[in-house]
């Protein structure tokens, strides 16, 4: 008996799902309750908030969706919006599919449901130590997902008795929870020159052309600028 | 009868399970994807996420723009949990100062 085999013989590979998904809990809490108390703040009522976090389940669009919810801009410019801040799922799906050789395919389809940023790093973390089971898999978004609608229930049912959201700030938060998103993504090629572009196009687009088209305008410029500035990657 | 509301969101978990099995998709279809259109999808969420913010920036008023300012470079060293409820901390004491 190898000592790999020995190892999968004391932990099934469902547990490792469930214990390494524990220290992403901690950041999983406070933003799943801060969404279900901005979404009843925001005039949603508790059942809708979870619908929201059941069946979007991608936290900084869900924020995006409410801030346009609020902001009486036409139904497909939310859409759009989601659809862009999701865009970087067509990476990780690209990335991941390579690894879900012991999926089945009802596995594969119900696999990217679940596939946000914390499950994407595992799912790559645990593929390059050995292999990437669909017990490990699963069982990991299990603990999320499931932690997620409990937080986002006990937010909604809690931002119900804040009663006026301006003495906290909360009618800002949205934008400051923005920035802090983007500053997230600071060590990506080319940051400073997107986020310079699409932040004065967007501004120039707002004053000029008027709400919701700041976000499409600022969104394609800083795209166009990153594959203008794009190397082809060297040949090995 | 369902609300509008409940549409919308349901619409916005259409996408988003889109784009989360787009990226496989696009690899059963074509192989590799050309260094250009990757480099865009990278840009995508600070392109969209900036766009998004900026005019805040400038349309509420003093406090909030300094607030936006704070957000920004407490999350270039701490988390975005930290960077979120510190600068709420700041705008809140900021509007009782400038009103």
């Amino acid at each position: 008996m190898t000592a790999q085999n020995l190892e999968r013989a004391a932990k099934p590979d469902w547990l490792h799902g469930v214990l390494d998904a524990f220290p992403i809990l901690i950041a999983v809490i406070p933003f799943g309750a801060l969404f279900g108390a901005v979404a009843v703040k925001s005039g949603l009522d508790v059942p809708t908030a979870i619908l929201a976090s059941a069946s979007i389940y991608a936290g900084a669009s869900q924020f995006v969706m409410l801030d346009l919810l609020g902001q009486q801009v036409p139904v497909w410019s939310i859409i759009l919006a989601v659809f862009a801040v999701n865009f970087r799922h067509v990476l990780y799906s690209a990335s991941l599919s390579q690894h879900l050789t012991h999926f089945s395919p009802l596995q594969i389809a119900l696999s990217f449901f679940f596939l946000v940023d914390p499950q994407f790093a595992a799912g790559e973390t645990r593929a390059e130590k050995g292999k990437l089971t669909p017990a490990y898999y699963f069982a990991y978004a299990a603990s999320l997902y499931s932690v997620w609608l409990l937080v986002s229930w006990l937010g909604a049912l809690f931002g119900g008795m804040i009663e006026d959201p301006a003495v906290y700030g909360i009618d800002f938060i949205l934008p400051l929870y923005f920035i802090g998103l983007v500053m997230g993504f600071r060590q990506r090629r080319f940051f400073w020159p997107i986020l310079g572009t699409s932040a004065t196009v967007s501004m120039i687009a707002y004053f000029t052309l008027g709400n919701p088209w700041h976000i499409a305008a600022g969104g394609i410029a800083g795209m166009l600028l990153g594959a203008a500035m794009s190397q082809p990657p060297e040949v090995e | 009868m369902m609300s509008n509301t409940v549409w919308i969101i349901l619409a916005c978990a259409a996408v988003t399970y889109l784009t989360r099995c787009g990226g496989h998709l696009i690899i059963a279809q074509f192989g590799e994807i050309h260094h250009r259109l990757r480099a865009a999808l990278a840009a995508v969420p600070t392109a969209v996420l900036t766009a998004l913010v900026a005019p805040s920036f400038l349309t509420h008023g003093l406090a909030e723009g300094l607030a936006i300012s704070a957000a920004a470079l407490i999350a270039l060293r701490f988390s975005i949990i930290i960077s979120t409820f510190a600068s709420l901390i700041i705008l809140v004491g900021l509007r009782t100062i400038i009103g």
